[in-house]
């Protein structure tokens, strides 16, 4: 595929990236003197003069213009004396300033080369120097389809898939039989599957509208074994409107039952989609916070807060990898991973070891002390980082989506938080239930008299199970940052949910917390289409309250050693 | 927000002791105008939830308090700003407005983003004469006579913005989904937006309208509808989302596979200092609209960018000299100087006065001329759509041409209501 | 009660219910005058002093966490809000007899839920009943399935949450974010009149006093003693034949027939009252008055409301950086240094330097003695290692 694009790239010369210039000359492939006549004539003074040039640019179909034309809309075409005497039309770049002196860049009309010095540098000119050519509203009005005919070509032999498939959805919806033309010859070349539906699908479109009474109800049946969502308003209009031919009609309504019944289809996929996507997200956050709860006893209000913590880890390595390491920014996620694992862990070792372990067997007392240890690291981290979000970039592999089926996106950042998801708890299970340190834990969580009788360090136990309970929720910062905000109010937004995951399955059971956030999170997407979120919410929330009083230990009774009877 | 230092803390210590001597709880003791100075008022939320936008405004404050000192201060006399923290908390606005206007006395108050936190204020300025200047866009039907509007109304941001999104410039689009946060400012924005579209000749049914609860974080079912909604092309967001929730909105749109040329995401709570927080590569190509964009290109724009920049820096505020300036900004900077012009031409500080003063007013502001309306206390503004760059700029793709005059009472939904302070005593009923 | 503290109770109100509002009636310019604002600001203050007492007894006494009350709190300052509203009139914004934020949210018709609210005595019902009905409500289910400590806690913060994003929903009708505001007169008196405020403020002063006395019998009285018994070891009581659910919905809805009053006195001071008062934050914050001031005694939640809520106006005024770290900190220095407050260690000094006098011949477990429940409830720790 890789060929196919490098063969792309050398049949179009216009669109490969402009080429260092090699010296003053002019480049390789001058315009026509006719060509060259009406970039003379866009600069000038008259509307009337400026705008017949630009559509005849237009019209050339020279994809050498392209810039000339964005340039034109974006006011960046000036006209300098020419250094031989004349007049030219030159494109200016963006802006340095030197000084007082505001200095630019400048390149030819013709292609965007850079016009180089006498000393063989880009030539940098002072602004004042230069006269600026007026853009109307009407002129601007007039290039904009130039531009986007122009646009949807380039797009369509652009390297990026995602680029492909919009422009040939867009030529669709807009486009001619010429385009048509070019959306089948583009269907030839195609690999990818998906930008062949798009582009299928577009041709199909433009045919349903221009195309004589045959081609019509061949494409109305094609749009149909598409499933085509977004010829749904055109086939509605045909079939609604009584002038229109019996047979189109006919296969018109046949093709929306059958895109109809797709939508259905996807709209259930999607609904189950976001409630895993939800769900594995209620988890990652619940995990942490079920094992400091459900073992320790310990009601952590600053969890939150060490998520933020995890964040914020995740905002520094992101600094670092951009600032030393720009080559490898998009493996910064990898290293944050870990290391945001660390800090929270770090600070939740911290606060065990500081206040917490105090406080062993007074729920309520450490649920306001780390209250306010969460109020604390809050207006630290604005102290800090300052009271704006931060920004927190993700890298290019977990952005976009990857599509399933027709009509269907998965984003990668949410299939990436699903499978984090999942070997957290795999990782938990194994620690907690297969080995050494999870039996201690076991033990300690059980009773805590008799493991301190037979050589078990308790305290160091819990020294480490808070550390790891912290540890999950710097995990669930990090992954946060790729859907969501990084603020110091991050931990606020999660913590109810959170709590409500862990009540509801049961105290220091991992199962429990599982099948809850499955519970919560799909319920919640669920109810949220028909009722909006702020009802879906208070609904789930009610819901919560209501079970727990039919079951106060969860779904799963516990064992841990806060169980009431 | 600097970071506290050993000797703010001590300064503190002391002053809490100070202020049971002084402040509250006492007989007031008498603190009058110091001679040399003029006590002004900050009122902007430096903790809790607001504070992501009002830190902001209020090192913008700062920054013209201290240019102006710098220069000798207003007809001689230094300005004092006595900053306070609502800290997010709208009794708390209450409380402090009443404090700065009674217990400190101070000629003027700069202050206030949401609207909440300005209704909340709003009685107590008219209980006590006293007055406000409030920089930020809103939603308009208010004409109070003890508040200045330097931001924008309804008029001058939301129909330019829909107007251009109709246009074959702007690209033609027939559907529009309105989607906001659940508070007043969209609340108000759609229904104008909605009947200006209606007006123009939409059908109904090509208008959604949705809202989402504050710092809503899962955008996936809306992002879903709203995909569904433009499958037939031509159709664009009209988003009035608020702070937060943006970041994971414009995510989801993104990964769910739309995109701006598709169908475009008109914002109009989302500005320069909010974008520094974001992750810009999904919000690119999106649009804006603005009545100033940091990239205007003007002379005392570059002046005003480099000057917040340097103070940043120096005061040593996070951020440093990445700190970006936005519209709201902007029409707290050139708020501060209106004042202070109005006041040296009424020469008094009094409040009646100095609000006479402000009609008419006009400043060369950043982002060029405004002008202060004769009577109903709003301001002439340019109109700017910008389409979001890569670095978290604009690039501007459309200005009006020339000031619009702000329409506190909006021509599509109150049409027989119009604000005047000059023949009409603030809101008055036109005749028909 | 020590005779000396009781004489230093009476003259605290007599300074609190005479003494300020006749300062604040002198001439302006008086030596010793108490400005407008001093006084409604401690209007404010004692409001939430009310609340706190409120909180003390159902936490301090009976040993329950409620981290929902910020909802009592907002649904008898909005029944209150909601009448204020509907005397504006035709004296608002947009001049229609509906509150404005109706008139741009298109609701045309008032809802029927709001009519009563025109009626006075209804309205000064509505702000002790709604809330006592809801903790009815809501103590039934929870306390008859016998959901105990944190887990309650846990529940009532989930409650807070829940109320506070039905409140701020726009098509409730109770004005979404931007709550109630733009009141112009209660019961006929104009708000932004001194006169007013000072009676509003006389009011609420002789309320905590009410509040104060309320309480005080209930501690005393037997009920009382079972109260403090269930805190120290809610096992034994049931075991003794008594059922603790009973006496802890009646001191939950007590508490929420407080919170409701201090709501209600709360709002035509401040001139708002939207869903911020009610959610999540506000309600732990109320949490911190009580801790500070010292639970288990009836002076503490009274000295704490004030004490912590002037400490906020003085810091968000001169430091507003600080405020939160403060507010953070206070809760990790009382649980960890002074987890009897500010009252009950003054009282335990007091008691070192000089041996109590006869103790009144009272039983044991009395909540003046400063006593923190944990010191007498078996720790759940001995308790696990006990069953297993």
């Amino acid at each position: 595929m890789r060929k196919l694009i490098l063969l792309a790239l050398a049949l179009l010369p216009g669109l490969a990236a402009p080429a260092v210039a090699q010296g003053g000359g002019p480049s390789p492939a001058g315009p026509s003197p006719e060509i060259a006549k009406h970039i003379v004539d866009v600069a000038s003074a008259d509307a009337a003069v400026q705008e017949a040039a630009a559509v005849a640019l237009g019209k050339t179909g020279d994809r050498k213009i392209l810039p000339l034309l964005e340039a034109l809309r974006e006011g960046s075409v000036y006209v300098r004396p020419r250094p031989g005497g004349g007049k030219e039309t030159i494109i200016v770049g963006d802006k340095v300033n030197e000084g007082d002196r505001t200095l630019v860049p400048l390149f030819t009309a013709y292609g965007r080369e850079p016009i180089a010095g006498p000393d063989g540098k880009p030539l940098l000119a002072e602004l004042g120097t230069l006269a600026e050519v007026g853009t109307g509203r009407s002129l601007r009005i007039a290039i904009r389809p130039l531009i986007d005919a122009f646009s949807g070509q380039n797009d369509l032999v652009s390297p990026d898939p995602a680029t492909r498939r919009a422009a040939a959805t867009k030529m669709g919806y807009t486009g001619d039989a010429s385009t048509r033309a070019r959306l089948e010859e583009a269907l030839a070349k195609e690999p990818d599957h998906w930008v062949r539906f798009a582009l299928e699908e577009g041709a199909a479109r433009i045919r349903l509208r221009t195309g004589d009474p045959a081609e019509r109800v061949a494409a109305a049946e094609i749009l149909g074994r598409l499933r085509s969502a977004n010829a749904m308003e055109q086939l509605g209009q045909l079939a609604a409107d009584p002038q229109t031919a019996a047979p189109l009609a006919g296969a018109a309504r046949v093709a929306i039952k059958r895109i109809e019944r797709w939508a259905l289809f996807t709209q259930a996929v999607e609904i189950a989609f976001q409630g895993l996507s939800l769900s594995s997200i209620l988890l990652l956050m619940a995990l942490g916070l079920a094992i400091v709860f459900g073992l320790m006893g310990v009601i952590n209000m600053a969890h939150g807060e060490l998520m933020a913590l995890g964040a914020y880890a995740t905002f520094l390595v992101q600094g670092w990898f951009s600032a030393y390491l720009p080559a490898r920014f998009d493996y910064y996620f990898l290293v944050a991973l870990p290391f945001s694992f660390l800090v929270s862990a770090a600070a939740g070792l911290a606060l065990e070891r500081g206040v917490i372990r105090f406080l062993y067997g007074r729920p309520l007392e450490t649920l306001l002390l780390t209250w306010g240890v969460s109020l604390i690291i809050q207006q630290g981290l604005r102290l800090w980082f300052g009271a704006a979000n931060v920004d927190v970039t993700a890298p290019r592999w977990l952005s976009g989506g990857i599509p399933v089926m027709i009509g269907v996106q998965l984003p990668y950042n949410r299939l990436f938080i699903i499978g984090l998801a999942v070997l957290c708890v795999g990782g938990m299970y194994l620690l907690l239930f297969r080995s050494d340190a999870g039996l201690r834990i076991r033990a300690v969580t059980q009773n805590r008299g008799m493991a301190a009788c037979l050589g078990v360090r308790a305290r160091w136990v819990d020294a480490g199970t808070f550390a790891l309970g912290a540890g999950l929720a710097g995990l669930a910062g990090c992954a946060i940052t790729q859907i969501g905000n990084v603020g110091p109010e991050l931990g606020q937004n999660y913590i109810v949910d959170s709590f409500m995951v862990v009540v509801t399955g049961g105290v220091g059971k991992l199962a429990g917390s599982i099948l809850a956030a499955l519970g919560i999170g799909g319920l919640n997407k669920i109810i949220e289409p028909g009722l909006g979120a702020v009802f879906g919410k208070v609904l789930i929330l009610a819901l919560v309250i209501l079970f727990i009083q039919r079951r106060p230990s969860g779904l799963f009774a516990t064992k841990g050693r806060y169980a009431e009877s | 927000m600097a970071a506290v230092s050993r000797r703010d803390f001590l300064k503190a210590a002391g002053m809490v002791g100070a202020g049971a001597a002084a402040g509250i709880g006492f007989p007031a003791v008498l603190r009058a105008q110091g001679g040399g100075t003029v006590k002004v008022g900050v009122l902007h939320s430096l903790s809790g939830t607001m504070a992501i936008s009002e830190v902001s405004l209020r090192d913008v404050c700062m920054m013209a308090f201290e240019e102006i000192n710098a220069k000798g201060g207003v007809m001689g006399r230094k300005i004092e700003p006595v900053v306070v923290d609502p800290a997010s908390n709208w009794d708390l606005f209450a409380e402090k407005a009443k404090q700065l206007l009674l217990q400190d006395k101070v000629a003027v108050v700069f202050g206030c983003w949401t609207s909440v936190s300005r209704k909340s204020v709003l009685p107590v300025f008219e209980n006590n004469n006293g007055l406000l200047f409030y920089p930020v866009q809103y939603e308009g039907e208010e004409c109070s006579k003890n508040v200045f509007y330097t931001g924008a109304t309804p008029n001058q941001q939301l129909i330019p913005a829909a107007e251009y999104l109709m246009s074959r410039e702007g690209g033609g689009y027939k559907k529009f989904y309105l989607l906001g946060t659940d508070y007043v400012f969209p609340r108000t924005a759609n229904k104008i937006l909605r009947a200006f579209l209606l007006a123009k000749g939409i059908p109904a049914d090509s208008i959604a309208e949705e809202y989402t609860p504050f710092n809503h974080q899962d955008y996936q079912t809306i992002v879903g509808k709203i995909k569904r909604f433009s499958s037939g092309g031509n159709a664009a967001v009209l988003s009035t989302i608020n702070g937060d929730s943006n970041v994971p909105f414009y995510k989801e749109f993104a990964n769910q596979g739309l995109r701006s040329e598709q169908c475009p995401i008109m914002a109009f709570s989302v500005a320069e200092d909010e974008l520094r927080g974001m992750d810009t590569s999904a919000l690119v190509g999106h649009l804006a609209a603005w009545n100033y964009y940091q990239s205007v290109d003007t002379p005392q724009n570059k002046k005003f960018v480099q000057a917040f920049k340097a103070y940043a820096k120096k005061a040593n505020l996070p951020g440093g000299d990445k700190r970006v300036t936005d519209d709201p900004m902007e029409a707290a900077y050139f708020g501060v100087h209106i004042w202070k012009q109005a006041a040296e031409k009424a020469k008094s500080f009094e409040v009646d006065a100095v609000r006479k003063a402000v009609y008419g007013q006009t400043f060369l502001a950043p982002g060029g001329q405004i002008k202060m309306d004769e009577a109903n206390h709003h301001t002439y503004k340019p109109v700017l759509i910008g389409e979001i760059l890569k670095d978290g700029q604009f690039k501007v793709v459309s200005r009006s041409k020339g000031l619009v005059k702000a329409e506190p009472w909006s021509q599509y939904t109150s049409a027989d209501k119009g604000c005047d302070w000059i023949k009409h005593q603030g809101t008055y009923q036109k005749k028909a | 009660m020590r005779s000396p503290e009781r004489w230093g109770l009476l003259a605290g109100a007599l300074l609190l219910v005479v003494v300020l509002p006749v300062l604040n009636a002198l001439p302006a310019g008086a030596p010793l005058r108490v400005s407008d604002f001093t006084l409604n600001l401690f209007g404010k203050f004692l409001a939430y002093a009310i609340l706190a007492l409120g909180i003390d007894l159902i936490w301090g006494y009976t040993g329950v966490l409620s981290l929902g009350h910020g909802v009592f709190f907002g649904l008898g300052a909005y029944a209150m809000g909601m009448h204020l509203m509907l005397e504006i009139g035709t004296r608002s914004v947009y001049g229609n007899v509906l509150p404005d934020f109706m008139v741009w949210n298109r609701v045309t018709e008032l809802p029927l839920f709001w009519k009563p609210f025109y009626s006075i005595p209804f309205t000064l019902l509505a702000v002790v009943v709604v809330p006592a009905t809801f903790a009815f409500l809501f103590g039934y289910l929870t306390f008859r399935s016998r959901i105990r400590g944190v887990y309650f806690s846990i529940i009532t913060q989930a409650l807070a949450l829940s109320v506070w994003l039905l409140f701020n929903r726009n098509a409730m009708n109770l004005g979404g974010t931007n709550g109630l505001s733009g009141f112009k007169s209660i019961f006929g008196f104009t708000l932004n009149s001194a006169a007013t405020q000072r009676g509003l403020y006389v009011a609420t002063a002789l309320a905590l006093c009410g509040a104060y006395l309320l309480c005080r019998w209930i501690t005393r009285s037997p009920a009382g003693r079972v109260l403090i018994a269930i805190r120290d070891s809610e096992t034994r009581v049931l075991f003794s034949g008594y059922s603790p659910a009973a006496f802890k919905l009646f001191v939950f809805v007590v508490s929420a027939a407080l919170a409701g009053v201090a709501g209600a006195l709360y709002v035509p001071q401040v001139g708002i009252i939207t869903p911020a008062k009610i959610g999540v934050l506000p309600s732990i914050e109320m949490i911190i008055w009580v801790a500070v001031g010292g639970r288990g005694t009836l002076l503490g939640p009274v000295v704490g409301a004030l004490g912590v809520n002037w400490l906020q106006s003085v810091l968000t005024t001169h430091y507003p950086d600080l405020w939160l770290l403060v507010l953070g900190g206070l809760f990790v220095a009382v649980v960890l240094f002074v987890p009897d407050g500010v009252v009950g260690t003054a009282r335990k000094l007091v008691g070192q330097l000089r041996p109590p006098r006869a103790v009144e011949g009272r039983s044991p477990g009395r909540p003046d003695e400063g006593r923190r429940p944990e010191e007498v409830q078996t720790p759940a720790e001995v308790q696990h290692i006990q069953a297993r």
